[in-house]
């Protein structure tokens, strides 16, 4: 009994390219125009390497007329009322719902992925993400008050889910009353052409979205461009960390949503079938070119024989071939070259010692294919279970006890997502909350939804996509400038002859090179590279020890803190204004502490989609020079309220209220390594923290470090928040203190 | 390369004889509901049957089918009708069309209530038609138990060949898989050398769960098939429960080697929802159970939409059932 060839018609998808002479053009202001510089290159069917269509090279000066597009269009487009906005991206959806079919047959033809998933996953997603967001463009007043849209949106796409990403990108970005230059992936434009078609069709105001297509070189044109105000990026965490640095000191607000090694943690106590059938969709699910793909197979010992003999023969079930056939499970392979990547890292599994397991079919000739792989006998150490292969490729590990698989999970420079099978919900919450991922998918994998957020912790890059919390990625709050605080007071006289020291885990500490800086005629201790180090360690020995105590308690030793500092007010040389606004800052987060709750999201299916507002780990402050006491306390108040560690550098030309807080610290029972603070040279100081693996973000209040800070954390994409002018309102504060983890438990026994 | 040893499959079929009740495997079975419906909801968009191969698998499921009749004002002179449509389910002239003219094409089993065996076992003499009798207290299964061992010689006697009974619910709804156990076994040593169909009543199992574990039980009690539903509860066979079923069809071959049969039945009556249970067992267990020998579906009204379809596949046109003789 053989299934025979089912296949979805092509006709329609070359009818289009047809009737565009198989020669794209390029989107701006609302028009399609050729290229400036009259090149094209070619896109090609992954599926049969024919040639599908000729598509523009756009250069600086087609780049420029799109910003300027753009930008022209975006004070009247932010300007329109909520509804209006939100009248477009109904129409947008409406839209894209009503050509679905086209658009999932030249997704196919352009990326080679089963035409099952363009048709019931890729494309009806792109469309909840267009009716989702309208909601939030009617109601964005309302919902985000204080608020306003950023400007010009340059967003970079890859070329796993083209039209999704798109989706992702535009949709909240016109929703804030942003207006959008997008450049689709070098392999894929085509969708984001006919997508640029319908905005045309609903009578999108011009410049609204345009769409620049081309290669990296475009990419990069887009990202320098001066009149951008934020880059949105999906892709490598390569190109992401390439991104960061150029855009290092521009002020354009950034999110990058990049790679991932995920695990995929099956207990013992697991539906296994339906584990199994899980991993089809984590890591056989668009050929594995997946961020979030479910590429690291952790399994407990106890069930591990049984579980890969069963993997095995469902393995021989998966049928490859031609992505327009219905009954495919896999299609093609981007392009050659990721198709030699996929075979060298595998190749280099073996030989570092994995067993390589693949089904006994074969491949089609023509066309770029790579079968479903397991690698087994695989330990943390082989090459294939630490970089991200973005191919059908599965690497499996085993572990012991709970405890190891947790470790085992974390033990990955990413944080993109985890899937987590067993039917412990006791056990499934817990492992939850503990691996360091944006998304955790309890009993199911790779489940998308507009209301919800994705995006990564670590090197998965930062931001999110999504739900409210992807909100904050396109819009602003409104602030006052540094400068209008607190002015500094000049440095009373301390009376008698202090010592002041450092304060790292919780003692007070002589500087590692003997140094002392004055100030106003007082000794302050010279921190260094070494005293960070220090710094950072002890930060990192509390934190999780820190993050896990509940927020009542962490509550408790704010306030007795606050208590301490007002006995000790005479002490510090700050205006009474001053003192009173810090005072205030930590009753303020202290009351905030156990309020910053997560939410549950109104996802579309049988179960609960929560979010967890987590620390971000540890932070570096690098503190303003404008209010010396309140420049200090408020960001390390808000930073370990919400559970982070924190290792601050006060001003240099004020350090002294800092240096008096450490017997108030020591008097409050914040716990050893919570607050450390290193006082010094800031921009020698800052250097060292930027570029610490350890560090998971920095406030940074010096303006004139700004430059560098952002460009140094691209070494481990630590979250990095250039504070230029002060949010009002302390939830924006602890939204920088947070990220957002999206848990993913569907219901139903 | 290390492929996963497939060849006891290859031995031809030997009847589950039943194993000891393992009690400790049954109480390891876990079932996560949504990611069965998962599966379940998304199987139809991953595989799919066209044109020849479609009217193919047609063909094979009408062998498959259990042709059923089971309503309390059946008489000798309705299951003759539907004998002589399981003999010749198909007009022949669709038959000549589809290339199948002389494959001698009949359904799987006729199946009746006990007072209707001696009709169907005439009418069906020579056909190589096996008759199946439901028995022992259908549907609900509540009779004493005597009664029921009894009803089962009884209709073995009058000829039925296949027995299909049902389980008392409450063992499984309670655990007490002891007892299901011995009366799934009694069972089975009442059918003699007739092949015996155990129904769940997955519809009254109240999980998930209990369907795996119960199917397990009947299964080592010594079940030759496991079947969902007598046709009478308020939810019959389903994508979830069949996929929870077949599953542990296959854990159950893969400890004992014995092969065991599955039927589905109840609420089956489109041509495509018999193509999504052939692709269900084709992918779950694959080809061996997509043949009468392993696998059944028990309907009453299929055949005809069935006909229609074929008939569509040959003409190009849309069928009407007035244009296929009634069973």
């Amino acid at each position: 009994m053989e299934y025979g060839p089912a296949p979805e018609g092509a006709d329609p998808g070359f009818q289009w390219l047809d009737g565009h002479q198989r020669q794209m053009k390029l989107f701006i202001g609302g028009e399609f125009s050729a290229p400036s510089s009259g090149q094209y290159f070619e896109s090609l069917n992954p599926a049969t390497g024919a040639p599908l269509a000729k598509i523009a090279q756009a250069n600086g000066e087609d780049v420029n007329k799109a910003v300027a597009a753009a930008k022209e269009a975006q004070i009247e487009w932010a300007g329109l009322a909520g509804n209006r906005r939100a009248r477009y991206l109904y129409a947008i959806a409406r839209q894209i719902q009503k050509h679905s079919r086209l658009f999932a047959v030249l997704e196919t033809l352009d990326n080679g992925k089963p035409i099952r998933e363009t048709r019931d996953i890729d494309i009806p997603l792109v469309a909840r993400h267009f009716y989702h967001h309208a909601g939030w463009a009617q109601t964005m007043e309302a919902e985000l008050p204080g608020y306003e849209p950023l400007g010009v949106c340059g967003q970079i796409i890859p070329w796993n889910f083209p039209l999704l990403m798109l989706a992702w990108k535009i949709a909240p970005a016109l929703a804030m009353g942003n207006t959008v230059v997008l450049k689709p992936a070098e392999f894929t434009s085509l969708t984001a052409l006919l997508f640029a078609e319908i905005c045309h069709q609903v009578g999108l105001p011009r410049g609204v979205v345009n769409i620049v297509t081309g290669d990296g070189e475009t990419g990069r044109l887009l990202v320098e461009h001066p009149d951008i105000q934020k880059v949105a990026f999906t892709g490598s965490t390569e190109v992401g960390r390439i991104i960061r640095e150029s855009t290092a000191g521009s002020g354009k607000k950034l999110s990058l949503e990049l790679g991932g090694k995920s695990p995929f943690i099956v207990f013992e106590d697991a539906d296994i079938d339906s584990a199994i059938e899980g991993l089809v969709d984590a890591i056989w699910f668009n050929q594995g070119q997946v961020c979030c793909a479910g590429s690291r197979l952790l399994v407990q010992e106890s069930i591990s024989k049984r579980f890969h003999e069963k993997l095995r023969v469902r393995m021989q079930t998966l049928r490859i071939g031609d992505p327009l056939d219905k009954a495919v499970d896999i299609g093609a392979i981007i392009a050659p070259v990721q198709l030699d990547r996929i075979s060298e890292l595998v190749q280099k599994g073996v030989e570092e010692g994995a067993t390589l397991f693949q089904p006994e079919w074969t491949c089609p000739r023509e066309g770029w294919f790579y079968p479903p792989t397991l690698l087994t006998e695989v330990t943390p150490s082989s090459t294939v279970a630490q970089v991200e292969i973005f191919g059908p490729v599965l690497v499996s590990m085993t572990f012991r006890t709970n405890a190891e698989a947790v470790a085992l999970a974390n033990n990955t420079p990413y944080g993109l997502a985890a899937s987590v099978w067993t039917e412990n919900l006791s056990l499934a919450h817990d492992v939850a909350a503990k691996i360091k991922a944006g998304t955790i998918w309890i009993n199911c994998t790779n489940q998308f939804d507009a209301a919800a957020g994705f995006g990564g912790y670590r090197e998965s890059g930062y931001g999110r996509e999504g739900g409210k919390e992807g909100l904050y990625e396109y819009v602003k709050p409104a602030g006052m400038a540094l400068q209008s605080i607190v002015a500094i007071e000049p440095s009373k006289n301390a009376g008698l002859d202090k010592t002041h020291k450092l304060y790292i885990g919780g003692k007070q500490t002589r500087p590692d090179g003997g140094y002392s800086f004055t100030v106003d005629g007082i000794e302050f201790a010279q921190g260094n590279r070494k005293d960070i180090r220090n710094a950072v360690e002890a930060a990192t020995g509390a934190a999780s020890s820190w993050a896990n105590q509940s927020a009542h308690l962490r509550a408790q030793v704010l306030y007795y803190l606050a208590e301490n500092l007002e006995l000790a007010r005479e002490e510090f040389p700050v205006s009474n204004e001053e003192f009173a606004i810090t005072l205030d800052a930590i009753f303020t987060y202290a009351g905030m502490a156990d309020k910053f709750d997560g939410q549950v999201h109104s996802v579309p299916y049988r179960g609960l989609t929560y979010t967890r507002n987590e620390p971000v780990g540890v932070i570096a402050l690098i503190c303003p020079s404008e209010a010396p006491l309140l420049g200090l306390v408020a960001p390390l108040a808000a930073a370990i309220s919400m559970g982070n560690s924190v290792i601050a550098v006060p001003s240099s030309s004020a350090p002294l209220s800092a240096a008096l807080i450490y017997r108030v610290l020591d008097a409050s029972d914040v716990p050893a390594g919570v607050v450390n603070i290193v006082t010094g040279d800031p921009a020698e100081l800052a250097a060292t923290l930027a570029d610490h693996a350890g560090v998971d973000g920095c406030w940074n209040f010096q303006q004139d470090l700004i430059a560098d800070v952002e460009r140094r954390s691209a070494s481990n994409l630590k979250q990095v928040w250039s504070v230029t002018s002060l949010p009002f309102g302390a939830k924006e504060w602890l939204r920088h203190a947070t990220q957002v983890k999206n848990v993913w438990v569907p219901m139903g026994d | 390369m290390s492929a996963p040893d497939i060849s006891h499959l290859l031995q031809p079929t030997e009847r589950n004889p039943g194993v000891p009740l393992d009690l400790d495997w049954v109480e390891s079975v876990q079932i996560n509901r949504s990611a069965v419906e998962r599966r379940a909801s998304t199987l139809p968009g991953r595989r799919t049957v066209k044109k020849q191969w479609q009217a193919a698998w047609l063909l094979r499921a009408i062998t498959c089918m259990d042709l059923t009749t089971l309503a309390g004002d059946d008489t000798p002179g309705n299951v003759r009708r539907l004998c002589a449509k399981a003999m010749r389910p198909v007009r022949q002239d669709l038959l000549e069309a589809l290339g199948a003219g002389d494959m001698r094409l009949t359904t799987g089993a006729v199946c009746v209530y006990h007072e209707m065996i001696p009709t169907a076992v005439r009418c069906l003499s020579g056909s190589g038609i096996p008759v199946a009798a439901v028995a022992a207290g259908f549907p609900h299964g509540l009779s004493p138990l005597k009664q029921r061992i009894e009803e089962i010689q009884a209709s073995v006697e009058l000829g039925a060949s296949e027995i299909d009974i049902v389980i008392t619910r409450g063992h499984v709804l309670n655990g007490e898989w002891r007892a299901l156990y011995d009366e799934v076994a009694a069972f089975r040593e009442a059918c003699g050398e007739a092949h015996l169909k155990t129904i769940l009543a997955t519809g009254e199992l109240g999980t998930l769960r209990n369907v795996g574990k119960a199917s397990l039980v009947a299964m080592m009690a010594g079940a030759d098939f496991i079947k969902t539903s007598t046709g009478k509860e308020t939810v019959n066979a389903t994508i979830p429960v069949g996929l929870v079923m077949v599953r542990a069809i296959r854990d159950y071959l893969a400890a004992t080697g014995y092969r065991v049969g599955y039927k589905p039945a109840g609420g089956i009556r489109t041509a495509k929802q018999s193509l999504d249970w052939l692709i269900l067992m084709k992918e779950e267990l694959g080809d061996l159970w997509v043949r009468n020998d392993l696998f059944r579906i028990g309907a009453s009204t299929l055949l005809a939409d069935i006909e229609r379809q074929l008939e569509h596949h040959v003409t190009g046109r849309y069928s009407a059932y007035n244009r296929h003789p009634m069973g």
